[in-house]
Formats: C-alpha cells, structure tokens, sequence
C-alpha cells in the first residue's frame, strides 16, 4: 500500500495547488464554477462557464507540456524555443491558407499538416544539437529561441495576416453542433495518442532509461541518440498543434505576441507537476495537472481584477510557494516530523501492551 | 608545482576564450576592412561599450553562477525593475499602496544617493532570497529565477503601467561623457570629436576588473569553480557548498542590481519593456566567451568578448544593408549556432585526441 502511495506521491503537489485554488475560488464566489449552457453568436448551445474556459484556455499549454515532459526526461534538459517553433509553425499554416484562393477543408488540412513537418524539422534540428553535438538542451535551443520569432515574421512577410472562414472558427472555438469547444477535444485526443503510445510500444521506458543513465542505456542496446531526437520531434508535432489551435483561436497570426513566454509556463507545468527538471523518471498526468494547475491560477486572478500585466508578479509568488513545498528539504523535514510521530505512538502502544 | 614551471596543457577555459578572443578581432578587422564607414572610427566600439554596459555586468553575473554550475534568469527583469523604481526616485517618490506615496528629500544628489541604495537594497532582496532558496533548499534554480523574472516584471507594472521618465536635470548630471584624449574622429566639418564613454562603462568594466580578480585570485572564486566542476568532490575537499553556492547567487544579483543603475543612466527611462529578453543575451554573451552551463569552465574576460561579439554581429548586420527587422535576431541566432558547434567539436576533439565527425555525418 505504501509503496502504491509513493508511485503517486509527486501528483501530490499539483493536487493539493488545484484543491487550495477550488476552495479560495468557492469561498470568495460560490458561483465560480457553475457552468451553464449559453447560445453563441452563431446561435449553437455551448458551454460557457469559469471552468469551461480554463479547460479551453490550457489548452496550447497541455499540449506544449507533454511534449516538454518528453524531452526534459530524455535529455535532462528543457527546451525554451517552444513558444518561437510554434509561431513559426503557426506561420507556414497561415501561409499555406492564404496561398490558396479559399479555406476549405483540403487547404486546411494540407496547412496542418506542412506546418506539422516544418515544425519537426527545426525540432529535428533542435535534437540533433542536443543528441549528437552533446550540446546542453537549453543552450540548443536558444538558438531558435533567438531567432524562432523573427523567421516567423520572416515567412509572413513582415505582416500579420487574419483569416475569416468557418473552419478557422470551428477549430479555434466550437464545431457547431458540439457544445464542448475544440480546443478541449483536440487536447483529449493528443492525450488518447499519447496514452496509447506508451501503451503500446516501449518509448516511456526508453526515454526514462536513457533520462537516468545514458550510458547504461546504450549497454542494453537503447540507441539514445535517436531517444533524445524522437522526443524533440515529438515536441515539434506538439508545438505546430498548439500554433495552430492558437491561431485558429485568435483567427490572425502575431509572431511577436503568439504563445509569448509559454515556454516557461510549460517548464513550470513539468515542474509543479513533480517531475525532476534534471531527467529521467517521468509522469506525464504530473505535468498535465500542472499546466491546469498555472491556467487556473490565472484565471482566478484575471477573476480577481488583477490587470493582465500585473499577473506575472502574484503567480511568482505562488510558484514559489508551491516549489518550496514540493522542496527536498522541505519534504524531508515534514517525514521526519511524521515518523517521529509514528515511533512515539507505536512506543506509546507498545508500553500499553507490556502494562 | 615543484618549484619549477611546467608547461601544462591549456585548460578548457582558456581554450575556448581564446577563440573568441581570436574570431572577435578576426570579424572586427574584416568589418573594418569591408564594411568601412562607421567601423574604422573608435567611437563605433564606444558606442557599443555604452549602448550595452549594463549586459556587460549581467553578463558577468550569468558567468559567476553559471561556473557554480546553476543558472540565473531573473538578472534582466532584476536590472528593469531597478531602473523603473530608480527613475521613479530621481522623479521624488514611488508610490507603495494605492494612495501611499512614500516621498524622497528635495536635494538632487541626496535622490541620486536613493537610487543607488534602492537598486542595491533590491539586488541583496533578490539574491537573499533566491540563494537561500537555490542553495539551502536544493530547489532548481532554474524554475526559482523563472519566478523571479516574473515577479519582477510584474512589480514593474504594479509601479509604474506608463512609462516613467527621470528630470532632465538630473540625467544631465549621470550621463555625464567622459572623453577620451586620442581616441577622436574628424565629423564632416573637418572638427575633431574626441572619442567618449559613459560613466556605466567605467563601472561595468571596473566591475570585470574585480570579478576577474575574485575568480582568479580568491578562495572564494576558486570554490566556485570547485563547486561547478563536481560537488561531490568540492564538499569532500571541505567546501562549504551551500554557502558558495548562496553566495554565487547573492553576488549574481548583486551584480544585476548594479547593471539597473547602470541601464538608469544609460536610458533616463522606465519602462515594462525595459531590457527585455537580455537574460538570454547574457546567457548567450557568457556561452560564445566560452563559458559551459555543465559548469567549472569559463572566464570573465571571455564573457567581455562575447558581449563584443554579440554586439558587434548585431552592428554589422545593421550596417551592411539588411535593413528587414528580421535579419539581426536570425544572424544572430545562426552565428550562435556556429560557435556552439564550434566549441561542441573542439572540446570532443580534445576529449578523444583526435576530431572526429557525428556518427551519422559519416
């Protein structure tokens, strides 16, 4: 049994942040969950509600997270350019749109699916630094950190392009008909992908092994330089998912606002979520809470009448919070306190047996 | 060692500060020779002296911590909140609650004195809290610094959402130019300039001056490098590694809190905006002078030149024709992978003693 519990004890820190942020938010408005069904501008029902729109904000954030908790387990590292590959990514499927003469479904899909390639290649290239260079991942990958951006810009021209379809709107908002908003569905599926991958095939295994000891890895045949690149071009697929849904969201494509500073949000989802920011072993579930975890944290805020700009210094505080809890020391000093608890009673019980 | 000197083998740090050194004068002479015009005046290396004084400093604070084998990301947010709450001090007071302003004497040089102390008070707050929270509570710095950027970009804005900007009489007084005798260029009337600096860049270099002299010649620089090169083996040397390492990121604050004035009196604004993104500048300044994120390899003198680089591919990206806004950041990200591969390779080549190629290049 105790053994069961310690498998799951690291969920325990973004549980115990979601629980505390539930609880504050029914205390301060007991409404603030309550989800009701609202007809859009389309006239659709659809759900509307705090909790619908933190699920659907999170979204791009879930997405970029597992793809990060991927690679941080495989190359002991984290990657900071996922904000800058999405844009780009977000980029080629605007271009491929606006090429065509309408946005129909063909258009639609063959975007996806280049922005998709286009986004591996730079991981790719991302990995191949990291895999066979030996180059430190955060170091690799501020070199499209640096430049991510401005190639976007490069690859629009210098402009920020709208799009006006239904499609965009379907995927960026509600399929009409379906009451749940797409970015929700896109997510469950992504996790559906993931889930039956590791499942089905030995990768969270292998990425873990070569996470831990790269050499012990290669010793029982793990070729851990295709392990680290597999995980980056993961991460790739994940970042030209999380362009797209935010710029069907939006409808236009800014590259300098896009999904700024998410990649410090998605290594902070992997973090609060338990996993070690140095590899190894790796709970995707963890770093899913997490990410909820931040999108719940700014909304309440956002609820709170806290300027959007503001935000950034109250959620430092909370993250610092939530990490000195999860803390080694910290943990240590609280097990001490528990077990020197559990000796006295168990001596208290065992004096009462010998009376 | 035995009395006598040996010929050792050059060090890692050496080896890759070096090269910088060497491609630096190297991509500065052929500007010179190319490009012409503006480089062949002294003033063009001033200028970027001045314009980046204050990444010089962050720089050097990345450089002491990231030789500690940890990492600081909140140095720019750190010089930024300085500068905004610095400007707010020359401008007579800084608002603490919604209606509280909490008001600052009349004297100008006594304003002047606040804001030093102000930026320093926020540099030692910063790094007290970080370090103890880094070193003593073994939580990753990494995500610890992350929340100090955020929190100190948001402090901005809760002070100030417009931006500031400080009394022109008292700029006058902290940008004053220090002119250099020889150093001049004749302007288009035949006039000469006399070539000049910034006060900032005295400090900024000052500040190189002695953080080299304290990772060189004290005990305290040199157990940083121990506590970067292996920890294990430093805490049985009978290093304290928690206090080094509390310390590195006391100093590393320190430094960026430094850097804010510096920045103060470099732009006479605050502004949310400020020094954005210069965290990876410096993350990129101190990586091109050679410096290695593992830890226990790198040195200050190599951070200055990379700083001079950066800035230099910058200036040369600028002066060459590329007018499109999206051509710096991109040579700057392509000239950043060619020194990180450059340095990949040689330090491999020196491993194995012989350079080989990647396995799937061959």
């Amino acid at each position: 049994m105790a053994k069961k519990l310690s498998n799951y004890s690291q969920l325990l820190i973004p549980l115990i942040a979601i629980l505390l942020l539930i609880l504050f938010n029914l205390i301060r408005d007991p409404e603030f969950f309550s989800v009701g069904i609202a007809a859009n501008n389309n006239g659709f029902p659809v759900l509307q509600g705090n909790l619908i729109s933190i699920l659907n904000g999170a979204s791009e954030l879930v997405i970029l997270s597992m793809g990060m908790t991927l690679v941080t387990a495989a190359s002991g590292g984290q990657d900071i350019s996922v904000g800058a590959l999405a844009a780009i990514a977000g980029s080629v499927f605007v271009k491929v749109l606006k090429s065509g003469s309408s946005i129909n479904g063909g258009t639609v899909i063959a975007g996806f699916i280049l922005c998709c390639i286009v986004a591996m290649i730079f991981g790719s290239a991302n990995g191949t630094l990291v895999a066979c260079f030996k180059i430190q991942p955060m170091i690799a990958t501020l070199i499209l950190f640096t430049c991510g951006r401005s190639i976007a810009y490069w690859i629009n021209g210098g402009a920020t392009p709208t799009l006006e379809s239904p499609i965009i709107t379907a995927i960026g908002s509600f399929i009409p008909g379906i009451p749940v908003p797409t970015p929700i569905l896109i997510v469950i599926v992504t996790g559906i992908v993931f889930a039956l991958v590791f499942r089905f095939t030995n990768l969270g295994l292998y990425v873990q092994t070569v996470g831990i000891n790269q050499g012990a890895a290669r010793l029982n045949g793990i070729n851990h330089i295709w392990i680290k690149l597999l995980a980056f071009i993961i991460l790739g697929a994940c970042c030209s998912v999380a362009g797209m849904i935010n710029v069907c969201r939006l409808s236009l494509i800014n590259h300098e606002t896009i999904l700024i500073n998410i990649e410090m949000d998605a290594i902070l989802a992997v973090a609060i979520g338990g996993n070690s920011l140095g590899g190894g072993k790796f709970r995707m579930i963890g770093s899913v809470l997490g990410a909820y975890a931040i999108q719940m944290l700014t909304i309440t805020l956002y609820a709170m009448k806290v300027s959007s700009t503001d935000v950034k210094a109250y959620k430092a505080i909370v993250i610092i919070i939530l990490v000195v809890m999860g803390s080694p020391v910290v943990k240590e000093a609280v097990g001490n306190f528990w077990n020197k608890r559990i000796k006295r009673n168990h001596a208290a019980v065992g004096k009462g047996a010998e009376s | 060692m035995n009395g006598k000197r040996q010929r050792e083998p050059i060090s890692d740090t050496m080896l890759l500060m070096s090269i910088t050194i060497g491609i630096f004068v190297v991509m500065y002479a052929l500007a010179m020779i190319i490009l012409g015009g503006g480089f062949r005046k002294p003033q063009m290396l001033f200028d970027m002296l001045n314009d980046n004084a204050f990444l010089l400093i962050i720089a050097c604070s990345l450089t002491i911590v990231m030789i500690t084998g940890s990492i600081d990301i909140s140095v720019g947010s750190v010089t930024a909140l300085v500068t905004m709450v610095g400007v707010m001090i020359l401008n007579g007071g800084l608002p603490l609650f919604e209606n509280i302003r909490l008001k600052i004497g009349a004297g100008e040089h006594f304003r002047i004195f606040m804001a030093v102390i102000a930026a320093l008070v926020i540099g030692l707050l910063y790094g007290l809290v970080q370090g103890y929270l880094i070193a003593y509570l073994q939580i990753q710095p990494f995500i610890i610094t992350l929340a100090g950027l955020f929190f100190g970009r948001g402090m901005i804005t809760i002070i100030s959402v417009d931006p500031q900007k400080a009394p022109q009489d008292l700029m006058d007084i902290l940008q004053t130019r220090i002119n250099i005798p020889f150093l001049g260029s004749p302007n288009k009337k035949g006039v000469m300039i006399p070539a000049h600096i910034e006060i900032g860049v005295v400090i900024a270099l000052v500040l190189v001056v002695l953080v080299f002299v304290l990772l060189r010649y004290f005990k305290l620089g040199r157990s940083f490098y121990a506590v970067g090169g292996n920890q294990q083996s430093a805490l049985m040397l009978g290093v304290n590694v928690r206090r080094t390492r509390f310390l590195a990121h006391l100093l590393s604050s320190l430094l960026a809190g430094v850097a804010g004035l510096v920045f103060m009196m470099h732009v006479g604004a605050g502004n949310a905006t400020n020094a954005n993104a210069s965290e990876m500048n410096a993350i990129a300044s101190s990586i091109i002078g050679g410096t290695l994120l593992t830890g226990g390899v790198g040195n200050v003198i190599g951070t200055f030149f990379g700083v001079l680089t950066l800035t230099t591919i910058k200036a040369i990206v600028v002066t060459s024709g590329l007018r499109d806004p999206w051509w710096q950041s991109i040579t700057t990200g392509v000239m950043l992978c060619f020194f990180i591969i450059l340095q990949s390779i040689v330090l491999s080549r020196r491993g194995r003693g012989g350079f080989r190629l990647p396995q799937w290049l061959k």
